[in-house]
């Protein structure tokens, strides 16, 4: 850092900061994201209660996870930035091969094999690779100068496609087109030059057949073909959309009330609880609970948004970007693939859904944008 | 550090994704908003909302409540009561094959009888596990909550009086249908019109809450019976008595009201328990005093010396000579058991005089009989409208053969029933008047029919009441306390060779009090022992223990002079059984 850098900064350390954010500072938190993580985490039980077949034990087992994520976030916080950047090769190298191992000695369920199994312990390092594979692109290209090099740029995209396609592989879609995106992301956010972003959409509509063709498997295509009309395999793979769709719309404005959907009550939609809680949520409260949820959702992409901005230096700013727009990607995919407007591919609604690791993870990532908000003082202390 | 200028990002770049981000958002809150409040013919909300109530709203119906049967005073014979009927979807119970043990215990049965049941029903979606459970039974089993199994409402009959009136109440089936006697004549009458209401159910067609009633169940309507629950079991117990002792196969009893028609009791051996119906046999079943004929033999006599009397060929002290006690017709040789020598019409049916009857019926013109017979409602339907009523054949003949015209008067060649011999008898009972017999209880009690001239009944009453005296066959009809009329009659039965030596038909018929009389009844033993088979051996004695208790049942007072016996008396019949 320059020292008229420090003097810019300087007055704004001292004077312009006031006393809630020297506490945020200290504690290494932002409380608006805090806030609005809280509303939507009591939001999101509130619905999964309902979801669950009213299920006091499935709350609590879900509250457990959410302590245990809330906790990550925490410690995450604390965490410096350069000590992230600095294990980020490992962590990456690590969860490589942990999901090479998946594929060999996995465990899983509904046919595919997603979670290593030690003693007891399940644990899904598809689920890691989301935050690895941002944190290792961004610190690859923080240490570069920008916008990146064509060298570069392919490297940042095989690091991108190796956990991808290891992930593709277990299978397990969603997943991987999360990965894929973070990836992407840092890779966008770096400046990379505008023909390469045509020269990428060019190639990718021209391998759409040959990816039709070959590279999909059947139950895949099955389901974007479902997507275009469910009617035409009702009690197959139109069931899910169908189900979900007539559970969003019975909801009206403002919905049948907590408890008393009767598509989700009464069984009639599938994984009300995980992927398709949305539908739920969209019976009970209407058009007015999405909406909320929505709202809630955008103020946190918001959030996040600001805090990319407001980094430092390219490393943090890559990742907050990356991780907020792999956030929205998160929503956009599962509520688009609820709704009947994208094909099913397992992504949970994020912080609503059933699930452990999934939560885990994300508190983790916002842990992280957490830790790059609250860098400042860091930074202004070293010079 | 210059290069941390060069590190900075673009932020329109920034601004571009927000606005994507943006864009996408609109996209999925139009999705939704279309989804949710958009009227759309075709897939609009209206649309869903249809689709999401199709799913799950079921109109079920509800089982109306049958109406009760009870006798004349209000005594119940047949009610309903509420029971659970545990049924189950295959599709659904097949898929928790590790709840079968637990299932089939609670229902106790083993797992193997539930497992081939599942396997025979594989391909439904409805099989019932156990029908009419107690309540709470069912309940236990539902509290399992096992998926696929639900039940459901319906109501079981139940026959207080149990085999007493069985046959005349007749039951229902499993699923409440009437498939018997007065049950099964008046099904429309008593089953009730079922409801419907509308219910919520969830994926495995458990019902989860019932949300409105569409249309109440309207119970079936009461039907009250002419018979007398205390006549009855009095009947019942007596026939059951008799025919266990004289080791018959079978036997009938009819009481009838004479001024109204109404059946007071109507009882038939063998019997059968109503409320279990699993070793009921097919001879059990029939209401022997309704459906079976038989030929009546002496018990008409009386009805042809009627006819014979009121054509004007004979009168009550014409005399017949009988002797030398047998009398040949046709080839066929005619007996009496002894030489009566000269008879008048009375002495003829006191001692039932097959001489003297055939020579009387020989006397006259065929049809005069015959026509009687007709009149007294014999050969014609009782019109009560049970199941199986038998009408009885009273045959005519252009030319009768001499053998036929004697049968006739001595009563074979035609046959009627129980109930329409007991209607024969209450016309002289009324001294003329034919009611229609009716096994209902009566409130507008119809105007009787004057058949008969009354001076004419009045003096075959006479006849009757000397039948039971000292000197004729039904003198073990006689009461201690009520004067009796009434005849015993002696058939052989029909076998496959004509007619058999060592097989009778035992009948008593008869009314008391005799000067004006109450009841009349018809006693029938089918089959008695071949030592002692006569009617007055076997059915009079019947006549005499049920009349007399049935009458102080009705509270009819007794005659003066026989008062010091109604109290010294003892009772010479058999226990109760």
């Amino acid at each position: 850092m320059s020292n008229q850098d420090f003097l810019r900064r300087l007055p704004s350390a001292s004077q312009g900061l006031r006393r809630r954010d020297r506490i945020q500072q200290r504690l290494h938190l932002d409380f608006v994201l805090i806030l609005l993580l809280t509303i939507v985490t009591i939001y999101g039980l509130i619905v999964l209660y309902s979801a669950n077949g009213q299920s006091v034990t499935g709350i609590q087992r879900q509250g457990i996870y959410f302590i245990v994520a809330y906790v990550a976030m925490f410690a995450v916080a604390q965490v410096p930035v350069h000590v992230l950047r600095r294990i980020a090769p490992w962590a990456y190298a690590g969860g490589a091969v942990l999901l090479v191992l998946v594929l060999w000695i996995g465990v899983g369920a509904k046919g595919a094999q997603r979670w290593l199994s030690f003693g007891g312990f399940r644990f899904q390092p598809s689920e890691f690779m989301k935050l690895a594979v941002p944190i290792a692109i961004a610190a690859y290209f923080g240490q570069r100068l920008l916008p990146p090099r064509l060298k570069h740029v392919c490297v940042a995209l095989v690091l991108t496609a190796v956990p991808a396609v290891l992930i593709a592989r277990q299978p397990d879609l969603g997943t991987a087109l999360l990965v894929t995106s973070a990836g992407l992301m840092v890779l966008f956010f770096s400046g990379l030059p505008w023909r390469y972003v045509g020269v990428a959409f060019g190639t990718l509509l021209v391998s759409i057949w040959p990816m039709w063709q070959f590279v999909l498997h059947d139950y895949q295509k099955r389901r974007i073909l479902t997507l275009l009309d469910p009617e035409s395999d009702r009690l197959g793979a139109g069931w899910n959309i169908i189900q979900s769709k007539t559970a969003i719309g019975s909801g009206g404005t403002s919905g049948k009330g907590w408890l008393e959907g009767t598509q989700s009550q009464l069984d009639f939609l599938p994984e009300g609880h995980t992927d398709f809680i949305i539908a739920v949520l969209a019976e009970e409260f209407g058009l007015l609970g999405v909406l909320f949820l929505l709202t809630l959702y955008g103020l946190i992409i918001a959030r996040c948004m600001a805090i990319a901005l407001k980094s430092q230096d390219s490393f943090s700013r890559l990742l907050a970007a990356s991780l907020t727009v792999t956030f929205f990607v998160y929503v956009f995919v599962n509520v688009g693939m609820v709704s009947g407007l994208l094909p099913v591919v397992g992504v949970p609604l994020p912080l609503v859904s059933q699930g452990g690791t999934a939560v885990v993870t994300l508190m983790t990532g916002f842990g992280i944008l957490m830790a790059i908000a609250t860098e400042r003082r860091r930074v202004t202390r070293h010079i | 550090m210059s290069r941390a200028q060069k590190l900075t990002l673009p932020r329109w770049r920034v601004y571009l994704v927000a606005l994507v981000v943006l864009a996408l958002c609109l996209a999925l809150l139009w999705r939704v908003t279309s989804l949710q409040v958009l009227p759309h013919t075709d897939r609009g909300f209206q649309f869903l909302q249809n689709q999401g109530q199709a799913r799950t709203l079921r109109t079920e119906p509800i089982s109306a409540y049958r109406g009760v049967i009870t006798d004349r005073n209000g005594e119940p014979l047949a009610v309903s009561t509420p029971v659970e009927s545990l049924w189950a979807d295959p599709q659904v119970l097949i898929q928790a094959p590790h709840r079968w043990a637990e299932l089939a215990e609670a229902l106790g049965w083993d797992k193997a009888r539930l497992e081939s049941r599942l396997a025979r029903f594989a391909s439904r979606e409805f099989m019932y596990l156990r029908r009419h459970l107690p309540p709470h039974q069912a309940e236990q089993v539902l509290a399992l909550n096992i998926p696929g199994v639900s039940s459901q409402r319906e109501y079981r009959r139940f026959y207080p009086a149990g085999e007493v009136t069985a046959h005349l109440v007749g039951f229902t089936d499993i699923d409440d249908r009437g498939q018997e006697g007065m049950e099964l004549a008046y099904d429309a009458w008593l089953s009730g019109e079922s409801g419907a209401k509308q219910v919520l159910k969830d994926l495995r067609g458990n019902t989860v809450k019932e949300l409105q009633l569409i249309r109440a169940a309207r119970p079936g309507r009461s039907l009250a019976l002419s018979i007398d629950l205390r006549l009855q079991y009095l009947a019942h117990s007596e026939l059951k008595a008799a025919v266990r002792s004289h080791g018959a196969i079978g036997g009938s009893l009819v009481i009838m009201d004479v001024h109204t028609g109404e059946v007071l009791a109507m009882t038939n051996q063998p019997a059968y328990n109503p409320n279990d119906r699993n070793r009921v046999s097919a001879t059990g079943l029939r209401n022997r005093a309704l459906t079976d004929l038989f030929e009546p033999g002496s018990t008409v006599k009386p009805l042809a010396v009627m006819a014979a009397m009121e054509a004007g060929e004979f009168r009550s002290d014409s005399v017949i000579d009988t002797s030398p006690g047998h009398v040949y017709v046709g080839g066929h040789m005619l007996l009496d058991p002894a030489n009566y020598g000269a008879l008048d019409l009375p002495m003829i049916i006191a001692k039932s005089s097959q001489v003297g009857m055939t020579k009387l019926a020989l006397a006259m013109e065929p049809n005069i009989i015959r026509s009687m017979y007709g009149r007294l409602g014999l050969g014609q339907s009782p019109g009560t409208g049970f199941p199986g009523e038998g009408v009885g054949l009273l045959p005519s003949y252009s030319r009768w053969h001499p053998i036929q015209q004697a049968n006739f008067a001595f009563g074979y060649g035609l046959n009627l029933s129980s109930l329409q011999l007991a209607q024969a008898y209450g016309v002289l009972a009324t001294r003329g008047l034919k009611r229609p017999p009716s096994l209902l209880r009566l409130t507008d009690v119809p105007e009787p029919e004057r058949v008969v001239d009354e001076a004419l009944s009045e003096s075959i009453v006479d006849m009757l009441r000397l039948a039971v005296s000292p000197n004729g066959t039904g003198h073990r009809a006689n009461l201690p306390s009520y004067p009796v009329a009434g005849k015993t009659g002696t058939v052989r039965k029909v076998g496959a060779n004509g007619y058999m030596d060592n097989k009778h038909l035992a009948s008593f018929a008869g009314f008391a009090p005799a000067d004006n009389p109450r009841i009349v009844a018809v006693v029938v033993i089918d089959e008695p022992s071949e030592t002692f088979y006569f009617g007055g051996q076997v059915a009079a004695p019947v006549f005499a223990r049920v009349a007399e208790r049935a009458l102080r049942l009705l509270q009819v007072p007794p005659e003066t002079e026989s008062l010091q016996n109604l109290v010294e008396q003892p009772r010479r019949g058999r226990p109760l059984s």
